[in-house]
């Protein structure tokens, strides 16, 4: 059954969604990512979805909670990567991810993460 | 049918037995009719109108009076295109243009009435043929005309499109994008996809907005405006609106649009002083050590 990686780096979690998201998969990532952040108490958490070119307002949505629930549990999240088409489409739908921080690329994702939480 | 053939085989006679004579009178009711006729104008005119005519003479021939989307006429069609374009590209009025193809009716009309002045039922015959058929050529051209005005006009937004939303790199990760004009919905379109686009190649971290050039900011504006920031930040990049005149200052508040996420500044240059500290960049003056 495939799964979206999380990797832990430090007291990061690094989180890359490489495939096509479906409905169920984000529903296991959120399950996912949530256990992992209480378990290794992580303080930071960068999703990055560069990959990512087609998004509905179900994933818009998924993106946006699954932010918010890994700031709930006192993580940091960065959203990094995000393509033109998929950041016009989340605007359209008003999914402005308020209170989520984003970044362009991986490496400002994690200046960004290290200032904040060092 | 065979009426019809009868027709026009009597009206291709006539053409044929009179042509040169129909087309000085067609040229004289023109050069009455449409004001500006210089010497270039009409010779151009003139050879389009003896082109016309020899075309037209051939196509009634095949007796095909009453159908001119017929292949017959393809050849006539194809000249009135023509002709209508290259008018409609020199400004010349929908009026002119038609004036061109109407005016034959009355040559027309003069020969028949002295041929047939025995005849008067196929006087009236012939004549309500070549009306319906000349009104018929008429309001295809009116129709290129009209096709050939839109293509110039789509053609000039398209322009207008690309002309107006630059997005030109300021310094290392800042971008500026001066807008100039009204705002609607395409633009804001075009001018999120050029900005978004931008920030990935360049990777810049910050936008600086422009709306100097930008004569009004209703609520819509003002909309396209956040939903340009919105998606800017999305994808990491922050956005400063600067070039706010007083007006539009005073727009905003009473139309109580909400800007105070975003950072607003009077003028570009202190929109760019602000964009530089936060890349940690800064100007010095004065004299160098």
């Amino acid at each position: 059954m495939e799964r979206i990686p999380i990797l832990r780096m430090g007291d990061l979690l690094l989180v890359t969604i490489q495939v096509d998201m479906h409905d169920r998969l984000a529903m296991m990532l959120q399950d996912d990512l949530t256990a992992r952040i209480v378990k290794e108490q992580a303080k930071g958490v960068l999703i990055d979805i560069s990959a990512l070119d087609v998004v509905d307002s179900f994933i818009g949505r998924m993106i946006s909670n699954t932010a918010a629930m890994a700031r709930v549990l006192d993580a940091s999240t960065v959203v990094v990567g995000m393509q033109p088409a998929v950041a016009i489409t989340l605007v359209e739908l008003g999914l402005a991810l308020t209170g989520v921080k984003t970044a362009l690329n991986v490496e400002r994702g994690m200046a960004l993460l290290g200032k904040n939480y060092l | 049918m065979i009426a019809k053939n009868d027709d026009a085989n009597r009206i291709y006679i006539l053409i044929r037995e009179s042509e040169a004579e129909i087309l000085e009178e067609w040229i004289a009711i023109l050069k009455r009719q449409i004001v500006r006729f210089d010497a270039a104008g009409e010779e151009a005119t003139r050879r389009q109108c003896a082109q016309l005519l020899g075309l037209f003479r051939n196509a009634i021939q095949s007796g095909k009076a009453d159908n001119i989307d017929g292949r017959d006429w393809d050849d006539v069609r194809h000249l009135l295109s023509e002709i209508s374009q290259a008018r409609a590209r020199q400004g010349s009025t929908p009026s002119e243009t038609a004036t061109l193809v109407f005016s034959l009716k009355q040559p027309l009309f003069a020969r028949l009435r002295i041929e047939l002045a025995k005849k008067p039922e196929l006087l009236a015959e012939d004549t309500w043929t070549i009306s319906s058929l000349i009104d018929k050529l008429g309001l295809y051209t009116i129709e290129v005309f009209q096709k050939s005005r839109d293509q110039i006009i789509a053609r000039q937004q398209q322009e207008l499109l690309e002309l107006s939303t630059p997005v030109v790199k300021l310094w290392q990760n800042i971008l500026a994008l001066p807008l100039i004009g009204t705002l609607d919905s395409a633009r804001t379109q075009v001018v999120m996809e050029n900005l978004l686009q931008k920030i990935i190649d360049t990777g810049a971290a910050i936008a600086i907005i422009d709306i100097t050039g930008v004569p009004t900011v209703d609520t819509l504006v003002a909309q396209h405006l956040l939903k340009t920031i919105s998606a800017a930040r999305l994808m990491g990049a922050d956005c400063i609106i600067s070039g706010i005149r007083p007006q539009i200052a005073q727009t905003i508040v009473h139309l109580g649009v909400n800007l105070e996420d975003v950072i607003t500044k009077a003028t570009l240059a202190d929109a760019f002083l602000v964009a530089l500290e936060r890349t940690g960049s800064a100007v010095h003056s004065g004299a160098r050590n």
